[in-house]
């Protein structure tokens, strides 16, 4: 008998079959055929030509809603970054004690356990409909998202640095601002900006269930069969995200240049 | 055992050790019973071999490892006892020079500097940089003395290692201490500049008056530099005298073994 090099896993062999297995029969349950997808293309084909041209029907309402979800969006980053770096801070297991990692770690699973639709249905049943509701939700989305990060960078940090500078003395407040901040500050930047984009993209969203922004003016458009003017609606949120991209490289580039440029 | 023990009883000692111990799990003692006093001035070094608690020891002192039992007596309080406000009070008066530096590397020279300050500044003027005028031309002078005038604004991972350790004796000087720590200060080092960094820190302890507990892994570089040797061995202290005390036989009881004395 030949030697084998490589040890044969019957499990993973099974794993792939029960899920090949598992695929088709999802398939067959779902209606998910050809046949299906080839009539689909057919309407998709009428769909698309009554988007074209792209008609600005309500320009006023289409501004107001951009400005809308920029707004949403900006406030949403500014209001979710700032709470996450205390939960971060807290929730990093490295430096906090288990009391206190372990509650701000649920707040942030708690806050990540909901798509941000959901989380905006829920805040429009609390606080009624319009922006406010899309910025509560999208600051929850941002806690979820930031804070986890922000503990995880934490608990990468090399703790000598932060010995050194618990050795002479330095109150919890400066341990922070000079032993543990400045390993992590350019990540914090670069998940930021992050948020920033991933915000502006969610703020165009969170209007389809009322909680304010473009997405409301997108779904009426949508209702009313004006598929002209929700093409041009879509038009300007790929505009605008776009914009926000080149917003948020070229914040993360005012932050870090001083970095990399001493790096060298 | 006479130079080490003479040394100490002529004044006060600025460090007091009484019956430490120290076990990371239950039954297995890393340092049994360790009582020592150290002097006023001068160099003390801990030798022995990996493992037997040299490092051990001297993170006791400021608590940055929790001592299971025993006293350590400091500027009249016993350290062990201190609680967290107390003992940032008095880790301020304690320097600690590390093996890998442990300099914040993000950091400019200047700022790694002042966090030896860090103990008595407070934390908002700390973070937006407002600093004592009085502390910053103490540390472009103190950067004078270790060699690295206009260093200021570099950051601290662009130096070298011997770089760096100076900049680490320069920020635990900068404390005012009134003990030196070092742990394995210049094990990462090249053998040169090992005996310039062990230069520095003799010299600036001579010209502040602060005496110095320091770990060592050479022992040729202990018995130039230290005025007093303490050797450690399965956490008991089984030497402590002057250099010219530590024979063979003596190496041979705290390391274990003869080839390695060739």
């Amino acid at each position: 008998m030949n030697a084998r090099a490589f040890r044969r896993d019957p499990l993973s062999g099974a794993a792939w079959l029960a899920l090949a297995a598992y695929v088709v029969y999802a398939c067959s349950r779902l209606d998910f055929t050809w046949a299906r997808f080839m009539t689909g293309l057919d309407n998709g084909a009428r769909f698309i030509a009554r988007m074209l041209p792209p008609h600005i029907a309500q320009p006023d309402t289409l501004l107001k809603g951009l400005t809308e979800s920029l707004e949403i969006a900006v406030l949403a980053s500014c209001l979710g970054i700032v709470i996450s770096l205390p939960i971060g801070l807290f929730a990093a297991r490295n430096l906090m004690p288990a009391w206190v990692s372990w509650p701000a770690r649920a707040v942030i699973a708690l806050c990540r356990s909901f798509h941000p639709v959901i989380v905006a249905i829920l805040f429009v049943k609390a606080v009624g409909f319009g922006a406010l509701a899309g910025i509560l939700a999208l600051v929850v989305a941002s806690i979820g998202f930031t804070a986890k990060l922000f503990a995880e960078a934490i608990e990468e940090i090399s703790l000598k640095q932060v010995e050194a500078v618990r050795a002479t003395g330095a109150p919890f407040m400066s341990l922070i601002g000079y032993g543990v901040l400045p390993q992590v500050f350019s990540r914090f930047v670069g998940f930021a900006t992050y948020q920033l984009d991933s915000n502006l993209r969610n703020s165009t969203m969170v209007g389809i269930v009322g909680a304010g922004g473009i997405g409301g003016t997108l779904f009426a458009a949508f209702q009313r069969f004006d598929y002209d003017f929700v093409c041009a609606i879509l038009l300007c949120i790929i505009g605008m995200i776009m914009a926000g991209e080149v917003l948020a490289t070229s914040v993360r580039g005012v932050f870090l240049e001083r970095g990399k440029v001493e790096e060298k | 055992m006479t130079a080490g023990a003479a040394q100490a009883t002529n004044a006060a000692p600025a460090l007091s050790i009484r019956n430490l111990d120290k076990e990371y799990t239950r039954g297995r003692p890393v340092l049994s019973a360790v009582s020592l006093d150290i002097g006023t001035t001068g160099i003390t070094a801990i030798i022995g071999p990996s493992g037997t608690g040299k490092s051990t020891l001297i993170r006791c002192i400021n608590r940055l490892v929790e001592p299971t039992s025993g006293e350590i007596f400091f500027q009249g309080e016993d350290l062990v006892k201190l609680d967290r406000r107390a003992l940032r009070l008095a880790r301020r008066q304690i320097g600690m020079v590390f093996q890998e530096y442990n300099l914040v590397e993000r950091l400019t020279v200047m700022e790694n500097l002042l966090c030896g300050r860090l103990g008595y500044v407070a934390a908002w003027k700390a973070w937006l940089r407002k600093y004592p005028q009085a502390d910053i031309d103490r540390a472009f002078s103190l950067l004078d003395t270790v060699g690295l005038a206009g260093f200021a604004n570099q950051r601290a991972d662009s130096l070298s290692g011997g770089q760096r350790q100076r900049v680490g004796i320069a920020r635990a000087i900068m404390q005012e201490p009134k003990l030196l720590l070092a742990d394995e200060p210049t094990s990462s080092l090249d053998p040169k500049t090992s005996v310039e960094i062990m230069e520095l820190i003799g010299e600036m302890c001579r010209r502040n008056g602060i005496p110095v507990m320091i770990n060592m892994h050479d022992v040729e570089l202990a018995r130039r530099f230290a005025d007093r040797i303490i050797g450690l061995s399965g956490g008991r202290i089984v030497y402590d005298g002057g250099p010219a005390g530590l024979g063979d036989a003596m190496l041979k009881t705290i390391y274990g073994g003869e080839g390695w004395l060739q």
